[in-house]
């Protein structure tokens, strides 16, 4: 019996029941939204319906993607679980976890490969759908080509696939070819290329229907190092065109170089977001870098090291040049930095920021430690 | 609809580049037509080869009864005993020595009859001794009975009985083995064209998920989209190859007759063995023409009308499992578990409808079969070609049958395409029954 129910449930999602009474809801918010309007035309106040609308509406215009509370189910399993995100405009946005986060389920609610149990996404300011399928790219993480055809000629069927004539794919694909200088490449077969050359054609293939929205998953896994930079200007070169960007990964040195915001995604749930610069000040905790020229250095540090974490030390005697990491009590330095003015002469002093790697590893720790 | 129309080009012309596939295409018939000729010829060769018996006939009751006929004849000794005989049949290589000793009474002879051949012998020629023996066998006790030789002779007869319809149509005998064979065949074409493309569509699932450009392509179409593209594709690629196979295998059959002579001899040969048999009853031409008759009476329209409806329904039904079964296995030595399960109804409408629908083309498994909608598209056809209504399938079961396909079809396409949606991003292990089960879910 629970049976028969899911199926009709499941079929009411399949038909055209909700896209109808979606389109009833929206009229009817349409006029009623309206009336209201005229309604308060004559008054000063603009209250209520109204403000939320517009607030909602500048929220929406300056993301480019908004999901609210998006929550999955496979079977028992939980991928994602009320995930909230909004993503900027012209922005490049670090999606980070570990495997089997649920990173890959959220790409591909976004790409509207899966749908979401509960929740919703708004991509550009619209409730998501098929349409915006045109808009987006999608550099999947598992990612391969047709292995018996040729480079061309799938590089045109899956231009095409997203919308683009056969005409203008041709046209864009010349040119991409050239740029990224596999112009003899057409005729190949994949079978004959290595996979850096198969992800390089995946790259323009993504990238060639010139979305408004990006979505790369480890997009620089495969590549060796000259043809990961040459892929990180060309996404940099994307985005200075107004692109915007999702760059899903768990490698966290690209993550430091690419992004300007992150969220994390740890066990189905967003556990950090926000501008990478803003949690970087969040997260850091007075640690300092100091190096000085010191006569007796073994003998500060052993005193030092009883008041204060001390760590990474080292104590050339040659030169008497101290090096040390030191976690300062508070926001105040002046005091203990006269201090230590006091016992020698200080050539350096550098503020710690931690890297992405260490919050993610952090913050994913903590989050273990405290279930 | 643009994309649907884009992939099953994609499909179409992936399919029929393909080189093993051109091969195929054209080897195929090559070597069926070549098999065929090739029969026939080592048939012909093998019926030229007469054997040669040695006779070596004591006794008076006996004298030349053994004649020689199309494929045997005999060699008589006279004169020698059985040791010098046996000696020269094997000097001479002939294919046996039959030796009828001199007795007193005919039953005696007969129980001491000997046949002598250096390998076991040809049961054929047996059967042809044993004829002649048990004819003057008969012969004699009849005699003892009364009846002349001249009696005797006169008693052989020959008969086949003559049929009709209730209406005064006249019938004939073997016409409803021909018409199931006409629906066989066309059975037959839909199983056929189900394993084979069947296969062709799932190793096509099997590719794309193991080239992983599956996720490439889905964040463009629709799952749905993208199988029924490929199963359309497929078909299309597949139906060409049909087309021809038919046209090349006609022209091949056509040369092979014309410049080997072969089976036009076989089938005067034929043709002149039933007459011989058929002497008593309505002459050769009239049987002909009754068949004939038969044979335009069958109602080829519908027949075609309904195997096209069946085939479709059929194919597509059994193509998308194959395509789910694609989606749900990395590759394809996993396939043959859930394999089995497709082929066991294909299997058994074909092995129903070859023995039951034979010879009771109305009976309560041939109606039964012919309704279940695995079945059916084979099964059904099979019944088809005696008709709709009187004296054929009758109106409520066809309608039936065709409305529980359609279901089934949405049914089986709506099922196949959730576990295609879920499966083609499943990497790794083989799932269970149950864990596709739990995909319907997703």
């Amino acid at each position: 019996m629970r049976y028969i129910d899911f199926v009709n449930i499941n079929f009411l999602f399949h038909s055209n029941f909700f896209p109808i009474l979606e389109f009833i809801l929206r009229v009817g918010f349409f006029f009623s939204a309206n009336s209201l309007k005229l309604l308060t035309k004559n008054h000063k106040k603009e209250y209520g319906l109204k403000q939320l609308y517009i607030f909602g509406k500048k929220a929406y215009m300056n993301n480019i993607l908004v999901t609210k509370e998006v929550t999955k189910h496979f079977g028992k399993h939980i991928a994602l679980h009320n995930v909230s995100l909004e993503i900027p405009r012209n922005s490049i946005y670090g999606l980070l976890g570990p495997n089997g986060a649920g990173k890959t389920t959220l790409i591909r609610i976004i790409n509207q490969i899966t749908h979401p149990d509960k929740g919703s996404v708004f991509f550009d300011g619209e409730k998501l759908k098929a349409e915006h399928i045109a808009q987006i790219g999608y550099l999947p993480e598992e990612r391969g080509l047709y292995k018996s055809m040729k480079v061309g000629e799938q590089a045109l069927y899956l231009a095409q696939l997203k919308g683009l004539s056969k005409s203008e794919a041709k046209k864009r694909l010349k040119f991409w070819f050239e740029r990224l200088e596999i112009g003899n490449w057409w005729d190949k077969k994949i079978q004959e290329l290595s996979k850096g050359m198969a992800q390089k054609i995946q790259f323009i293939v993504t990238v060639l229907h010139e979305p408004k929205l990006l979505i790369f998953d480890e997009p620089f896994s495969g590549f060796d190092p000259i043809n990961a930079n040459i892929i990180k200007d060309e996404i940099l070169k994307l985005k200075e065109k107004g692109t915007s960007i999702i760059f899903s990964t768990h490698r966290m040195e690209s993550v430091e170089e690419l992004c300007e915001y992150i969220a994390l995604i740890h066990k189905s749930q967003k556990i950090l977001d926000g501008k990478l610069s803003d949690i970087k000040k969040a997260y850091k905790n007075n640690v300092y870098k100091i190096g000085m020229q010191v006569l007796n250095g073994e003998a500060l540090l052993g005193e030092l090291s009883g008041k204060f974490k001390i760590s990474a030390s080292d104590y050339n005697t040659v030169e008497q040049q101290l090096d040390f990491t030191m976690q300062f009590p508070g926001k105040e330095t002046g005091e203990i930095l006269s201090y230590l003015a006091s016992k020698g002469n200080i050539n350096s002093f550098v503020e710690t920021i931690p890297s992405a790697n260490e919050i993610f590893i952090k913050t994913v720790q903590s989050k273990n430690n405290n279930e | 609809m643009n994309k649907l129309f884009l992939i099953i080009k994609r499909e179409y012309i992936a399919k029929v580049r393909n080189k093993s596939f051109v091969v195929m295409t054209f080897l195929s018939p090559i070597l069926m037509v070549g098999m065929g000729v090739l029969i026939a010829y080592l048939t012909k060769i093998n019926d030229n080869e007469k054997s040669i018996v040695a006779l070596l006939n004591e006794s008076d009751y006996f004298s030349n009864e053994f004649l020689t006929t199309e494929g045997t004849s005999f060699i008589h000794f006279n004169e020698i005993n059985l040791e010098a005989a046996k000696d020269s049949t094997l000097k001479m290589g002939y294919s046996g020595l039959l030796y009828i000793p001199k007795e007193s009474n005919l039953e005696q002879v007969v129980a001491r009859s000997f046949f002598y051949s250096e390998k076991s012998p040809n049961t054929s020629l047996i059967s042809r001794l044993e004829l002649v023996f048990r004819d003057r066998l008969r012969e004699k006790r009849l005699q003892n009975l009364g009846v002349s030789t001249k009696d005797f002779s006169a008693l052989k007869v020959n008969y086949a009985i003559n049929t009709a319809t209730f209406n005064g149509k006249q019938n004939v005998k073997g016409i409803n083995e021909i018409k199931a064979v006409i629906g066989g065949a066309f059975g037959y074409l839909i199983m056929m064209f189900i394993i084979i493309y069947g296969g062709f569509v799932m190793r096509s699932v099997i590719e794309e998920k193991t080239s992983r450009i599956i996720e490439i392509i889905i964040s463009s179409v629709k799952p749905f989209q993208l199988m029924l593209g490929k199963i359309l594709g497929t078909s299309l690629a597949g139906i060409t190859q049909f087309i021809i196979w038919i046209l090349l295998g006609s022209l091949l059959m056509l040369i092979a007759l014309f410049f080997l002579d072969i089976e036009f001899s076989a089938l005067q040969n034929g043709a002149e063995l039933a007459a011989s048999i058929n002497t008593a009853i309505p002459t050769v031409d009239q049987t002909m023409q009754v068949y004939a008759q038969e044979l335009l009476d069958i109602p080829w329209f519908t027949l075609i009308s309904f195997f096209i409806i069946y085939f479709l329904l059929g194919y597509l039904i059994y193509s998308s499992i194959y395509a789910a079964i694609g989606a749900a296995v990395d590759n394809e030595t996993d396939t043959q578990q859930f394999i089995f399960p497709i082929i066991l109804p294909l299997m058994l409408a074909i092995y129903v409808g070859f023995f039951s629908v034979f010879s009771n083309p109305h009976g309560p498994i041939a109606v039964g079969f012919s309704i279940f909608p695995l079945t059916s598209p084979i099964v059904m056809l099979m019944r088809l070609p005696s008709g709709i209504g009187e004296g054929g399938v009758p109106l409520w079961q066809l309608l039936t049958s065709i409305l529980l396909l359609i279901i089934t079809f949405i049914g089986i396409v709506w099922l196949a395409s959730k576990i295609y949606r879920v499966g083609i991003l499943m990497y790794g292990k083989k799932p269970t029954y149950k864990e596709i089960f739990n995909w319907l879910k997703y």
